[in-house]
């Protein structure tokens, strides 16, 4: 399979205007992923099923994350003049990661035997912009996972051709996978409550008298 | 009947009987349960059906696919919230006499599950249960095991009296509240005249 630097700078041959960046994986599965823009998604996703050398004809998974806003904290080596000596300084670059909801789609090709390519895309936010493209028309697979996607973290699909919640049932307000979700609080009895669960289970103490 | 007297009649060929003994004799060794499944569990219950188990031997063979024929509802696997609802009305739909037997650590808790956000924390909540399982999934040995514990709870049910079963009391409810699905739960979240949530005390 090609790289997936190669696909990317393919897929910006193929699709004008379609901005897709690398997004790098740090961790031990090295598993890097594509970001793509919301108006060229299905193109560009029509691209990787249709071109004779990629022919990812089968999505495996969809998935949904939540990202609220975070600060992030790098660490930056830099070059400072101290005393008159050029010396190495480390200082702390914070940078504010903005709120967006995220799809995740794993492809695969059945007929050339490769994959996975990781496909993303992203939500301009996580209150009212959640609005992706649905690549169900490109792949029938994704029609359940898109809905289930829709169901727990709230993301509309626009041309999804049944977009119902799935696991909840209609009239239901909250997305249960969301980071900042709260439970109804039915509270029972646990053995070894601690930390979230003990703070609940403290509330359900009787008074002390 | 005075036991003696009893034995010894039976030794001439004379069999003498209550009617209470005769009633719950023939209830206990002819209960239908009702054909439904709802996770994993069911997996064991159906191995208890066939031939290795054979719950046949129980009376319990016939699983009926219409609430109405069947006095037996085994919740044999998880019930999330969704589905709640369903449970509580097929059991408002069988006909009194009824039994209940919750099948794992889900249909009595909510089990692996019990945190999550979809899945009833105990059927418990909704219908009086008459025998709980634990177990992830129980074995086919201990969901007959309940069904022993049950035979043995009707035979000793009496007809007249404060230990009269349910159904003969009319004043007992044999219907229950069907939750309504709300904006966050289920509601009501329990039904507070079948469960209680057990007091903390540490
Ligand atoms: S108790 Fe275990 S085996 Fe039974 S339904 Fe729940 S998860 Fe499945």
């Amino acid at each position: 399979m090609e790289t997936l630097a190669q696909i990317k700078s393919r897929i910006e041959a193929a699709v004008p205007g379609a901005t897709v960046q690398i997004i790098s994986n740090d961790s031990p599965a090295a598993q890097n992923s594509l970001l793509v823009d919301r108006a060229h998604a299905v193109a560009v996703a029509q691209f990787l099923r249709d071109d004779a050398e990629l022919k990812f004809d089968y999505c495996s998974n969809v998935t949904g994350v939540d990202w609220p806003q975070a600060e992030l904290t790098e660490k930056i080596k830099i070059k400072k003049l101290v005393d008159g000596v050029e010396k190495e300084v480390e200082e702390v670059k914070k940078t504010i990661r903005p709120a967006y909801l995220e799809a995740v789609y794993h492809l695969y090709s059945m007929e050339k035997k490769h994959g996975p390519v990781i496909l993303r895309m992203r939500t301009e936010d996580r209150a009212e912009k959640t609005h992706l493209p649905s690549l169900t028309p490109v792949w029938r697979s994704c029609e359940f996972q898109e809905r289930e996607i829709f169901d727990l973290f709230g993301i509309t699909f626009d041309g999804h051709p049944d977009l119902r919640r799935i696991l909840m049932w209609e009239g239901y307000k909250d997305h249960p996978m969301r980071k900042d979700y709260v439970e109804p609080d039915d509270y029972e009895y646990e053995p070894t409550p601690h930390d979230e669960v003990l703070e609940k289970a403290k509330k359900h103490y009787p008074a002390a008298s | 009947m005075d036991e003696g007297l009893k034995n010894e009649l039976q030794k001439q060929g004379v069999f003498t009987t209550t009617l209470e003994e005769i009633y719950n004799w023939g209830r206990r060794n002819s209960i239908w349960p009702l054909q439904f499944g709802l996770a994993c569990c069911a997996i064991e219950m159906i191995a208890t059906t066939m031939a290795r188990y054979d719950l046949a031997r129980f009376g319990a063979e016939v699983f009926r696919p219409s609430p109405r024929q069947a006095d037996l509802m085994i919740v044999a696997g998880t019930v999330t919230k969704k589905m709640a609802p369903q449970v509580v009305r097929l059991y408002n739909q069988m006909a009194e006499p009824k039994y209940v037997i919750a099948m794992g650590a889900c249909a009595i808790s909510g089990g692996p599950f019990k945190q999550g956000y979809n899945v009833l924390k105990g059927i418990d909540r909704f219908i009086p249960v008459d025998v709980h399982i634990p177990g992830c999934p129980p074995r086919p040995e201990a969901l007959i095991h309940a069904f022993m514990t049950l035979q043995r709870k009707i035979a000793e049910q009496e007809l007249i009296g404060a230990a009269q079963p349910r159904h003969l009391n009319p004043d007992a409810p044999s219907e229950f509240p069907v939750p309504q699905y709300g904006e966050h739960d289920l509601q009501p979240p329990n039904n507070p005249k079948v469960w209680r949530a057990p007091a903390l005390v540490r």
